[in-house]
């Protein structure tokens, strides 16, 4: 409907970045991290900017209020406020405008917000500061923004302190005092990136409704495209630093021009056929499991067959975490049974056998946590060889080549350390070292969550095509519909420590469908601009009551 | 701590900090060789001024740093102090380190009751001011340099042990130590492979801190009299020998106590360096 | 909820006291020989010892003798000195004021300059104020107390003549006359704390300051004044509350070498005295005296970071 309501291509330039430069120290080397971007932005007008890690568009975006971060620098170029340039202005004038013309959101108000002062304070100390506002007017018209955003309690939820807060309402508290000195500009820094999908609804919903009653200019970066067509008349697709492609929303998301461009709008297609069944190597009989007084896992029953895949899915706080760390054994069960490959599991890892220690190998979520930073890749590879194989001189290395190559890696990489490699190369890594072991079941802990799409689907690719070799099952656990689409045989769908729905993946991913389920797989985003508008209607009252309880 | 530290950039600082501790070292290892005179010998007349020369038996003595309250050489009892005041403080931080870093990285796997049994006696060790309590020994004990040791190495024990737990206890909740335990490795191989390289610099770090503070400490109880023990010289005895000289206006006896200040100088820059380069690392 | 966190606090240094007064006691016993015989000589005819053992009470079981021990404590009653045969206590009581004297003016002037600059070189954090004050405070903390007492000495009593080197006051000296005896000592441990307060300060503040709120504060278009004490303050308050409580403890041990060095009539001279003489009820009641104060200021440091930290004043409750 916005798209509609105003046409934004003959307001005035809000923001009009020109050429910008900006690069990076490491050690003593300067590199560039944002080169030769431009971009205006006129009142009123939403700007999407997308791209994976390491594009730039934060950097775009801490710009635009002439901000850089510690060892970054401007290298040229002009970031124009209306017609002032915020690069080449004394900083007491720069800081008059940042809270007030211009505002930001960041990515995660759970550490943006100042743990030892209220939010209220917090909120309306950009206007009372510079005496825009009494402190009473500031109180009341925040209490009035919270209310707008459906904040439980708008009256005295202020008062309260950030770690009183979910991260859902945290978000919307941030947007508030982003938009109290009703700015001309806000940046949206990857507002929902650190939510679940179901809160992400929440706060999207929110920061359309303030954007549009204030008729704001705003940027909103994302790496998620789905997200930002929601929001964004236009779009910027960057990478590298460097502007790929630029497009009113609707004609970037039906013809993509660029090659990039276009495999970014690929990724969500990728997915592999259901396998028919097989015989059984993993069975959780009725396990329950808890930290300390907190129950974490409820009865959870599921079964995983050789060479197949079974992808747990469910919200944080779910349990499906604590699901792979009853599974390895790196947390008791206090009831059920784990049977594999026929035998019963001890429910520690130290009391289980070398065998079975070696049939079940782990992938974690971060790369960065799972490889000891001083290992080179020949160690991590080549110690499982040893331990388990008795592996040793020219064998071993050769097998770690080996390895190596089956995960798409090759004898370069022998050598290197982790703080040497990209992410997904750690992840393959990771992944080899599983390999090494030559297991029967692979437990993946959101092992591609932490990955940019376009890698994610090589790894998922990778994992995919290691099961059709080698018979390997996984239990694959996720909060992303899209990588369960990709490589499930069998979805368990989990929330809060309880499985609400198990089953094969065309029955689970089609109507009809239990609550829970509904309003997850709704809750993902869609690569279509009316995506949200069908949502809210859809669900009218249930947002409003959601946020309040 | 998640990455390894980059080396490549040594600031002057820590360089200057190396060259000073080097220059120790040489002094502690050599001293005897390079004194010009024994250890206890009275060469000379009491509190002569920097430069002094005189007629001895065989010819004129010089005395470069002047000489103490007996007539000593205080350049000799400089270079020997500088082997007992660092060798005891080497010992002695060794000691602590040895204890320290064992039981605080038993009590980091082992956790549980271990751990709580190590913890509390640490905490109550810890509560206690270690002057005072190193005093009480040695009114009980007497002070003699294997007490010395022993006490201030317990005392300082306690530090190592708290910053070997925390630093054991990060590095336990990362998943490559989960990798390594879900692979059956034993307690002796995720120590040695796994933990102990990733807490080195940090517990270099605390090494270099420690030495400082044993240093200091042993030269506190020695000025006060119940460190070592004359005729032994070391820095902070030769300073209560000769403090009196200074109401002459004769300022030989801030020599020693210069030593020990340029040694703990040294020491810091390189642990400044150290800490830093750390904390750049996390944050990269 | 936080009542019942610093109910557990207290509870744990009524604890550590105990433990320490054991401690205290019970070193005693690992004295080689006998204390009756160390008193009385190697000469001494053994009638005479055992004697003075009935006397010392040496003959009744250990844990009657702590008992008594510590209910002594209590009542005021720290047993006789050895070496003169007075109470203890009258001994303490002279000095202890000294002591108190001592401590509380190195504080007062220790505690705010350490703050404040610690305060200042994290707002000019990078700057050559901050690098000036860092390389001072280096050097202080790494030259040992009687070098920097004696380089004070040297300067204002034996060159300036300003100030007298020792501090022997007397009791009936006037508070003034008291101010300018304790000068030199008062500065040579103000020296060390004001380092040790400011770097630990400047530290303190420096982690907050890489925190995303504080980037956040920044994009607010918060001055750089304002960043430090409103937004990055209250967060390092408990570390500082911390590093101010442990300055103090150390400060109240810390005068046994600057009393010595002065020839200052404190309880840490007496305390080193004593040990040489072995004096062991007059070092015992020193010891849990530094101890005690040591352990109750180290007390309030956690009592007070916890009352500073929201997160334990106001558990997440839910909304």
């Amino acid at each position: 409907m916005r798209h509609e309501k105003m046409d934004p291509s003959c307001g005035e330039a809000v923001l009009d970045i020109a050429g910008l430069n900006v690069r990076a120290r490491s050690g003593n080397q300067w590199h560039p991290i944002v080169s030769d971007v431009s971009l205006t932005l006129r009142r009123g007008e939403i700007l999407g900017l997308v791209g994976e890690s390491g594009s730039g568009k934060t950097t775009i975006g801490l710009a635009s209020l002439g901000f850089a971060r510690t060892g970054c620098a401007f290298a040229g170029g002009e970031v124009r406020f209306k017609g002032q340039d915020l690069l080449r202005m004394a900083p007491a004038a720069r800081r008059a405008l940042r809270g007030d013309r211009i505002a930001y959101v960041a990515q995660s108000a759970a550490i943006s917000f100042n743990p030892a002062r209220t939010l209220m304070e917090q909120v309306i100390e950009s206007v009372v500061d510079r005496g825009t506002k009494s402190r009473a007017e500031a109180r009341a018209d925040a209490r009035a923004l919270f209310r707008l955003l459906h904040l439980p309690d708008p009256d005295r939820i202020g008062d309260r302190y950030p770690h009183e807060l979910s991260g859902g309402q945290l978000q919307r508290v941030m947007a508030a005092m982003a938009m109290l000195p009703r700015p001309d500009l806000v940046i949206f820094d990857e507002p929902t990136t650190a939510l679940d999908v179901t809160t992400q609804v929440e706060v999207l919903s929110a920061v359309r409704e303030l954007v549009a009653r204030f008729g704001t200019a705003a940027i909103y970066i994302s790496h998620d495209l789905a997200v930002v067509a929601q929001l964004a008349h236009r779009i910027m697709v960057l990478r590298h630093g460097r502007l790929v492609e630029e497009g009113e929303t609707r004609k970037m998301l039906a013809e993509p021009q660029e090659p990039y461009t276009r495999s970014l709008w690929a990724i969500r297609t990728f997915a592999k056929d259901s396998l028919p069944a097989s015989d059984v190597l993993l069975e959780v009989n009725g396990v329950s499991a808890s930290y300390g007084s907190l129950k974490a896992l409820d009865n959870v029953s599921l079964t995983l067959q050789r060479g197949r895949t079974v992808a747990v899915v469910g919200e944080s706080g779910s349990g499906k975490s604590t699901l792979a760390r009853v599974v390895t054994g790196l947390l008791r069960a206090n009831g059920g049974e784990i049977r594999f490959s026929g035998e019963t599991l001890a429910a520690s890892a130290k009391s289980r056998t070398k065998l079975q220690l070696q049939h079940l190998q782990i992938i974690h979520q971060s790369a960065d946590a799972s490889l000891n930073p001083l290992h080179k890749v020949r160690e991590v590879i080549g110690r499982p060889l040893e331990f388990f194989f008795g592996l040793t001189g020219a064998q071993r290395e050769r097998r770690i080549v080996e390895i190596l190559e089956q995960v798409e890696l090759g004898a370069e990489h022998l050598d290197r350390l982790p703080s040497e490699m990209s992410g997904g190369q750690k992840q393959r890594v990771c992944i080899g070292r599983a390999l090494a072991a030559e297991p029967a079941l692979m437990i993946c802990d959101e092992a591609t969550s932490a990955l940019d799409q376009l890698v994610q689907e090589g790894i998922l690719k990778l994992l995919t095509r290691l099961q059709q070799e080698q018979q390997i099952s996984y239990l694959f656990i996720t909060h992303d519909i899209a990588t369960v689409r990709a490589i499930a045989d069998r979805i368990v769908v989990m929330h809060r420590g309880r499985v609400v729905q198990e089953g094969p993946k065309d029955e689970v991913l089609a109507p009809p469908y239990p609550p829970y389920t509904k309003l997850l797989l709704s809750s993902v985003p869609e690569m279509d601009p009316d995506w949200l508008d069908r949502l809210l209607a859809s669900r009218k009252q249930a947002v409003s009551d959601k946020a309040v309880s | 701590m998640s990455r390894p530290m980059q080396f490549d950039r040594v600031p002057l600082s820590a360089r200057i900090g190396m060259a000073i501790i080097l220059a120790y070292v040489a002094a502690a290892l050599f001293g005897p060789f390079l004194a010009p005179y024994g250890q206890t010998e009275v060469a000379g007349d009491q509190w002569t001024p920097l430069f002094w020369s005189q007629p001895g038996p065989d010819g004129d003595v010089f005395f470069l740093l002047g000489t103490d309250h007996l007539g000593r050489d205080l350049l000799t009892r400089l270079l020997y102090g500088a082997r007992n005041s660092i060798g005891i403080a080497l010992v002695t931080t060794l000691l602590a380190f040895a204890a320290g870093v064992g039981i605080g990285l038993l009590a980091a796997t082992k956790q549980g009751v271990v751990d709580q049994i190590a913890s509390r006696s640490i905490d109550v060790l810890m509560a206690f001011p270690s002057l005072i309590f190193a005093l009480m020994i040695l009114a009980v004990l007497g002070s003699s340099i294997p007490v010395l040791i022993v006490v201030i190495a317990l005392l300082n024990m306690a530090s190592v042990f708290r910053i070997t737990r925390a630093l054991a206890m990060d590095l336990e909740a990362q998943d490559f130590v989960d990798v390594a335990k879900l692979r059956g490795e034993s307690a002796l191989w995720i120590m040695r492979r796994e933990l102990l390289p990733n807490a080195m610099v940090p517990l270099a770090a605390e090494f270099g801190l420690r030495f400082c503070f044993v240093l200091l400490f042993i030269a506190s109880l020695s000025f006060i009299g119940l460190g070592i023990q004359p005729p032994m010289a070391d820095w902070g005895s030769m300073v209560r020998e000769n403090a009196s000289a200074i109401s002459f206006g004769v300022f030989t006896p801030l020599i020693p106590a210069a030593a020990i200040a340029g040694l703990t100088i040294g020491v810091n820059l390189v642990i400044d360096w150290l800490t830093n380069s750390r904390s750049v690392g996390n944050e990269a | 909820m936080i009542a019942l966190l610093i109910a557990k606090r207290l509870g744990l240094g009524l604890v550590t006291l105990f433990i320490i007064s054991l401690i205290v006691f019970f070193s005693v016993q690992l004295l080689p020989g006998d204390v009756a015989q160390a008193i009385l000589g190697r000469t001494a005819p053994p009638e005479a010892v055992a004697a003075l053992r009935t006397r010392l009470g040496l003959d009744l079981p250990a844990h009657v003798r702590y008992l008594q021990w510590a209910g002594g404590l209590f009542q005021g009653d720290f047993g006789d000195s050895l070496a003169n045969r007075r109470p203890v206590l009258d001994l303490l009581s002279e000095r202890i004021g000294n002591t108190f004297f001592l401590a509380a003016v190195s504080a007062c002037i220790a505690v705010p300059l350490g703050l404040i600059l610690g305060l200042a070189s994290a707002i000019y954090r990078s700057r050559p104020f901050d690098h000036a004050t860092s390389l001072a405070a280096l050097l202080a903390i790494s030259v040992p107390e009687f070098l920097t007492a004696y380089i004070l000495v040297a300067i204002f009593a034996v060159e300036l003549g300003w100030l007298p080197a020792v501090s022997m006051v007397q009791p009936s000296q006037g508070i003034l006359d008291r101010f300018i005896l304790i000068s030199l000592p008062a500065a040579t441990l103000a020296l060390g704390v004001i380092a040790y307060i400011l770097r630990m300060t400047r530290a303190a503040i420096g982690n907050v300051l890489s925190s995303p709120y504080i980037e956040m504060a920044k994009l607010k278009g918060v001055s750089p004044y304002r960043l430090v004490v409103r937004h990055a303050l209250p967060n390092a308050l408990s570390p500082i509350i911390n590093v101010v409580l442990m300055n103090l403890a150390y400060l109240v041990v810390g005068v046994v070498v600057v009393e010595v060095i002065f020839v200052y009539p404190g309880l840490g001279q007496l305390l080193v005295d004593s040990v040489s003489k072995r004096d062991i009820p007059v070092v015992q009641a020193c010891g849990v005296l530094f101890a005690t104060a040591y352990i109750l200021l180290n007390l309030l440091a956690d009592v007070l970071s916890i009352l500073a930290n929201p997160r334990l004043r106001r558990p997440r409750g839910g909304v």
